[in-house]
């Protein structure tokens, strides 16, 4: 089809349309890059927009030699990696067993399940159970009270009903297991759905935030990146706050907050594109189904 | 409830049993976490009408005066709760009517984007933002909008208009609030619109061309109502969380200069609660919440039911 000119200028101007989205969605990145990058001199002085002026690496080499912030990074990333491998297993062991139609009991379990995404007990309960389990303060309580998503539980079962039940039914006459049906037969179909909620599992763990705020505020050593960022941003718009609490000195470099910024920002910005094509899938199905 | 129904090849329990005692086993953990710290929760709940107390369980404590309703009626006599409660609606009510339809106009216009590679890259981009955390983005919203080094403000002295005090005055502060949102969720929300309009016949457009339907009239007759459906469920879905509150984004957003417009219930639970120690009073402005939120969710879900669409369960 031969577009006319009129047709051309449209294409032309959404094109235009869609660089100023990304754009948008990129200025407020690179202007903090920007300033990690530049000297303190130059930010004083308002020069840096988006390019870094008296470019240098100082921040960077801070972050990466202050004990505080290199232990935080590693234990958030070990913390993720736990949380990811834990809330995968459970949530696979949950979603695999729903889809068996002769399963006694089926229905009340479902019910059981779904009535939590009605109601849940809320903060304070929640809060009171964590204190008497003697949970509170303790590395633990990052792990355990979020270690199913009974969001992504529903994604992934609706993906185990999609796939034809025949595979199911003839592995069975095999003589297969569920366990065997489950990891010869679910599993390597499910790859994209997999890779979707473990991308959706690590993210949340990586920004995880109110949790550690409630649960272990006074458990310094554990604090997960999140948190230290807060406090870090927090030092310059409050710092009685933050000397208060004697955690901060006040007055902490701005190139320094962006650099720790940057080292809160740059893994997922990493990671993400490579799942992209798995992901929209997954949110689909979870749109549609959940 | 029991699900009656058999295979034929069940046979009697003992066989069923000997063949899916496994699914059983692989249940045992999902339930236990979910019976625990879903369910004994709950028993807590019933702290909302008791004295309060910090060192005991709440089912050992004598009942609150009021026929147990004394820290409902305080909670209504509190003017941190009633700021608490318009704040969340108001927000709430905000991010409907602006940040709603946003990801709608985005999906069209993305959907209208001839060049498919340079569409690719548009939506890797604008999805970028909402896997970053609201302490990141607080992080970034201070550098962009500060009164005086912020990257807008510096612009707008160079232009030699008035800086504008995005963060610092509460109007301002809920606008960049509503943006901020905005521009987290915009582009991400489109996936589902996206995945709506790949479903609409493509004879449709083909026909409205053929009848000399321009493009934009092409988006109002045929990509518009091919996509009613998923707006309406959506739409119905935000309407039953309008109660709910986030606490990641207020909170970190929010600053001491803005506390009348950003202190919302989920942040009035957690000052009151966990950090002053008055768990009965902030327990009880939680259950309000999740009861009225609950009667919301259920409306809607019956709504959308109403509507011909399949509900969100």
């Amino acid at each position: 089809m031969i577009k006319s000119r009129a047709a051309k200028t449209t294409d032309l101007l959404i094109a235009a349309f869609c660089l100023l989205l990304i754009f948008i969605s990129l200025v407020p990145i690179l202007n903090v890059l920007a300033r990690s990058l530049s000297s303190s001199e130059a930010l004083i002085r308002n020069e840096v927009l988006l390019w870094p002026k008296g470019w240098n690496l100082d921040a960077y080499r801070t972050v990466l030699q202050d004990s505080k912030y290199t232990w935080s990074l590693t234990w958030t990333a070990m913390l993720t990696l736990i949380c990811t491998l834990l809330s995968m297993t459970i949530t696979i062991l949950c979603a695999f067993p729903l889809i068996y139609d002769q399963l006694k009991g089926r229905k009340l379990i479902n019910s059981m399940i779904v009535l939590t995404m009605y109601f849940s007990a809320g903060t304070i309960p929640n809060y009171l159970l964590l204190k008497s389990l003697n949970m509170l303060d303790r590395p633990i309580v990052l792990i355990v009270p979020n270690m199913l998503s009974i969001f992504n539980m529903i994604i992934l079962r609706s993906f185990f009903y999609g796939i034809p039940e025949s595979l199911r039914e003839s592995a069975e006459i095999d003589g297969a297991g569920p366990i065997r049906t489950l990891l010869r037969i679910y599993l390597p179909l499910s790859t994209s759905v997999l890779a979707t909620l473990a991308l959706f599992y690590a993210v949340g763990r990586w920004n995880g935030f109110s949790d550690a705020l409630m649960y272990m505020s006074k458990n310094r050593h554990y604090y997960p990146i999140q948190l230290l960022l807060y406090q870090i941003l927090q030092s310059t718009t409050q710092i009685e706050v933050a000397t208060q609490e004697g955690f901060f000195p006040p007055g902490i470099s701005e190139t320094l907050k962006m650099a720790t910024v940057m080292f809160a920002t740059v893994p997922i910005i990493l990671v993400y594109p490579w799942l992209q094509r798995y992901f929209i899938s997954g949110v689909t199905i979870g749109a549609i189904k959940g | 409830m029991r699900d009656l129904r058999t295979r034929p090849q069940g046979g009697s329990t003992s066989s069923y049993l000997k063949r899916y005692w496994t699914l059983y086993l692989m249940l045992a953990l999902p339930l236990a976490f979910i019976i625990v710290f879903r369910y004994f929760p709950m028993a807590y709940i019933i702290s909302a009408f008791k004295v309060n107390n910090i060192l005991q369980p709440p089912w050992h404590l004598p009942w609150a005066r009021n026929n147990g309703f004394e820290w409902f009626i305080k909670a209504f006599n509190n003017r941190d709760f009633l700021y608490a409660l318009r704040n969340t609606l108001t927000l709430n009510l905000l991010d409907l009517l602006v940040g709603f339809p946003a990801p709608i106009l985005l999906a069209l216009i993305l959907n209208e984007l001839t060049f498919k590679r340079f569409k690719r890259i548009t939506q890797t981009v604008v999805y970028l933002p909402h896997f970053l955390s609201w302490i990141i983005i607080s992080g970034l919203a201070l550098r962009l909008l500060a009164f005086h080094d912020g990257l807008l403000n510096i612009l707008l002295r160079q232009l030699g208009l008035q800086a504008i005090p995005f963060l610092n005055q509460p109007s301002y502060w809920v606008a960049s609030y509503v943006g901020l949102g905005i521009w987290k969720e915009a582009g991400w929300n489109t996936i589902i619109y996206l995945a709506a309009i790949t479903a609409i016949n493509p004879e449709l457009y083909e026909a409205a061309a053929a009848d000399g339907a321009s493009r934009l009239r092409r988006m109002w007759h045929v990509t518009l109502p091919g996509l009613r459906p998923t707006i309406i469920v959506l739409l119905i879905m935000s309407l039953g969380r309008i109660l709910g509150s986030e606490f990641d984004r207020p909170y970190a957003l929010s600053n001491r200069l803005v506390t009348s417009v950003s202190n919302v219930i989920s942040i009035f639970v957690y000052e009151y609660g966990i950090r002053g120690m008055q768990f009965s009073l902030s327990n009880a402005v939680g259950l309000f919440q999740s009861v009225i939120g609950l009667f919301f969710l259920l409306g809607a879900n019956t709504l959308a039911r109403r509507y011909g669409e399949r509900g969100l369960w």
